[in-house]
């Protein structure tokens, strides 16, 4: 081989090898969707569904278990409020329509937006969590010092797999925006 | 300045190349460049071993003596990236510029314009990484990045300017490092003598031609994920941001989806140089070149398969713990087909113990021990108790320092005389093996005992219970840090003058980088070497 073919060789494999590294870029954006559309499938990162579900007709409760929803809730660094849920846990039967109410107040002197996001554990159970109505679809404005109830309408579905007998829910509160009055 | 093809023309213009600092920028010879890369790989290793000293400093006794504890997390976070970016990699870089066109039989490697760019972005690199400290100094910004070298989001999307500076920097070198696999994987498939098949190759091109793999393949993973970071940071994107949609766990995907392959980058170069010491020193040819290439292979495969064993924590569902952790376990295979082998090629071999031999064999017991106890971690119901302990840290030195780094020494060992012309000191060298050995040892043994009764890593303060075993680890590191100025001033003592090196340098070596004059001349192979 002489050296311009070497040199012609060179490149083109050149090129082969930055088509390889263009492939790794886009597979490192690919995978932020990717990512969500394989939580969104598998459940597997507790998120619940951000839309309310319809109850069907059909749903029948299951009387022949309990299972224990718990709550808890945390505010995240930024968001001066309280938030707790006034229940810490209830026993529920699969099918059966709950409602449990969560209060937050201002602890500012400004009007602050915060939106409530849930996680669900053990993940497996995420699926069968349902919201009928839940504050977490929206976010939330609060004036200086207001109180505010906020409630969560839910089930959890018959189909819930036996082994699993507590379903946790979280809610973190984050600061989305802050407005002086 | 030569071209892009370097040929023989040029080899009677020797008056001509620029000579004083004008030489160092502007060359494109192979071995310029690999004596750049090595000369920073050692600068950034004391560099990070100095940093490293303040922190053991902190921790020789329980509470805070010496620093605030945000400079203690700056500290750890900077010794981390300068160690396996700055340190590491830039030396398996340099052996490759310096080794491969040599071993190879060819003239120089196949891109030296990029591979002049690939090496001078690594000093702005470093200084993007540092400067933040002395930005400090003078009141700007709160200093270096204090995330860990892991810039864990949503710690790293609070964090002052040493974030930003960090994240460029992680470019810089990104960057450079495709770079530089690019032109090895041209060299390797392009370069090699006639005759020369792939599996005629020695086997330090076939170790880094899966190191180059694996960088391509990896590196722009990181590079996005530390750029959804910045994006994350600046312009209002919630990538990781669970308030905006985001998810930090994510984060820790993108950067484990590079991070353990990265642990193999750095090591597949020093299992490819480390047959040939031992075939040396052995007198026997290489036990079982398939299986080490097909172990290489294995190796290099898997590595991209197995990344959230470092996360088993996070809540990870059943199924995918017991993925991870059995795809994990099987790397031990392969790698203990590898073992295998190094210790195949020593039996009953008429051995010597030159100072390259020591440290490969020292090498083979210690990054063993690396290996056996990343099995332990590997299991999720032990993992649970040792994660983000002592015992992790102790676990990554042994394969990062003594399965990387000592490699890395004992090629310096094995190599320096070919690349200066000279023998080195064999007393010095001796001394700081076993210096460095023992050293090694007090350190980070106590480690393991520290992790196994539940210090925390990346905390400036510990309970009382620990302060004995802390102790006696920050003396061990203090004695390895001095000892390394021993090789230092063997290494500039040997470039300076010293007994003339053979050409074969060793009695039993082999290898086309051998048949050449030690130091070899600019142009390596003018004629290439034919291989029947
Ligand atoms: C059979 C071989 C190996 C196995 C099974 C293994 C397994 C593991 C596991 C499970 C962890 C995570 C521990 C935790 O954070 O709880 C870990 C951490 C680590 N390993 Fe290994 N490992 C092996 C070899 C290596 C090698 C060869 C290297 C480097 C050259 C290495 C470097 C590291 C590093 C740097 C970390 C810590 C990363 C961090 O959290 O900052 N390991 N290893
Ligand atoms: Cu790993």
């Amino acid at each position: 081989m002489d050296a311009q073919q070497r040199a012609a060789a060179n490149r083109r494999l050149v090129w082969k090898l930055m088509g390889l590294v263009a492939l790794a870029i886009a597979f490192a954006f690919a995978l932020v969707p990717l990512y969500n559309v394989f939580c969104d499938l598998t459940g597997l990162n507790g998120k619940t569904e951000s839309l309310p579900v319809e109850v069907q007709s059909t749903m029948k409760v299951d009387e022949s278990r309990w299972v224990n929803v718990e709550f808890t809730s945390s505010v995240m660094p930024g968001l001066a409020w309280n938030f707790y849920p006034k229940e810490s846990s209830m026993r529920v039967r699969p099918g059966e329509i709950m409602l449990a109410l969560f209060e937050a107040k201002n602890m500012t002197n400004e009007t602050v937006v915060g939106r409530a996001v849930p996680s669900v554990s053990p993940s497996q159970a995420t699926f069968y969590f349902k919201k009928i109505e839940c504050f977490c679809f929206q976010e939330q404005a609060l004036k200086t010092g207001e109180v505010k109830e906020m409630p969560l309408r839910f089930y959890v579905s018959p189909d819930l797999p036996k082994d699993i007998g507590t379903i946790t829910l979280s809610y973190a509160f984050y600061h989305v925006a802050s407005a002086t009055n | 300045m030569s071209t892009a093809t370097a040929t023989h023309h040029q080899d009677d213009h020797h008056a001509e190349h620029p000579t004083g600092i004008m030489r160092w920028l502007t060359t494109t010879n192979h071995k310029d460049i690999g004596t750049m890369y090595l000369t920073f790989s050692l600068i950034m290793f004391l560099l990070g071993g100095l940093l490293i000293l303040a922190v053991r400093a902190e921790l020789f006794q329980p509470g805070m003596q010496v620093m605030q504890p945000e400079f203690f997390n700056q500290l750890i976070g900077v010794h981390a990236l300068i160690m396996i970016f700055a340190a590491l990699m830039p030396a398996a870089t340099g052996f490759a510029n310096w080794m491969l066109p040599l071993q190879l039989g060819a003239p120089d490697m196949a891109l030296p314009r990029l591979n002049n760019w690939g090496f001078w972005l690594l000093p702005p690199a470093a200084i993007l990484l540092l400067a933040p400290f002395v930005l400090a100094l003078l009141g700007i910004g709160d200093g270096a990045v204090a995330t860990g070298w892991t810039f864990y989001a949503p710690l790293s999307v609070q964090g002052g300017i040493g974030t930003d500076f960090a994240i460029f920097s992680v470019h810089l070198l990104g960057i450079s490092s495709v770079m530089g696999s690019i032109n090895v994987l041209v060299t390797i498939f392009n370069m090699r003598a006639p005759g020369m098949t792939l599996m005629k190759m020695p086997i330090f091109a076939w170790g880094w031609m899966i190191t180059a793999f694996l960088l391509i393949a990896t590196i722009p993973v990181l590079a996005g994920g530390v750029t959804m970071l910045l994006t994350d940071r600046h312009f209002g994107t919630h990538f990781f941001d669970a308030a905006g949609g985001g998810d930090p766990i994510l984060f820790q995907h993108l950067f484990w989806f590079f991070g353990h392959p990265e642990v193999y980058i750095v090591l597949l170069p020093v299992w490819g140089l480390i047959p040939h010491i031992l075939t040396t020193f052995s007198r026997k040819p290489t036990y079982g070149y398939k299986a080490q290439v097909y172990s290489f292979w294995a190796i290099g495969i898997l590595s991209v398969v197995v990344w959230a064993h470092h996360f088993f924590t996070v809540g990870l569902p059943t199924p995918a713990l017991l993925y991870f952790m059995y795809s994990t376990m099987s790397i031990s295979l392969p790698l203990a087909v590898l073992f295998f082998c190094w210790i195949a090629t020593m039996w009953r071999g008429s051995m010597t113990f030159e100072t390259p031999m020591l440290f490969t064999v020292g090498w083979i017991i210690l990054f063993g021990i690396g290996g056996l106890t990343g099995l332990v971690l590997a299991d999720v119901a032990a993992d649970a108790q040792y994660h983000h302990s002592y015992f992790v840290v102790a676990h990554f030195h042994y394969t990062l320092f003594a399965g990387g780094i000592m490699g890395i020494m004992a090629g310096v060992y094995y190599w320096l005389p070919k690349m200066t012309g000279h023998m080195y000191n064999e007393k010095l060298g001796k001394l700081h093996f076993w210096l460095t050995t023992i050293a090694f040892n007090v350190t980070f043994i106590p480690q393991f005992f520290l992790g196994l009764a539940g210090m925390p890593r990346r905390i400036p303060d510990y309970a009382l219970q620990f302060s004995e075993f802390n102790m006696i680890s920050t003396v061990g590191a203090f004695v390895l840090g001095l000892s390394q100025l021993i090789f230092v001033y063997n290494v500039i003592r040997t470039v300076r003058g010293g007994e003339k090196a053979t050409d074969k340098v060793w009695e039993s070596s082999v290898g086309l980088e051998w048949t050449l004059p030690s130091p070899p001349p600019y142009h390596s192979f003018s004629e290439q070497p034919v291989i029947k």
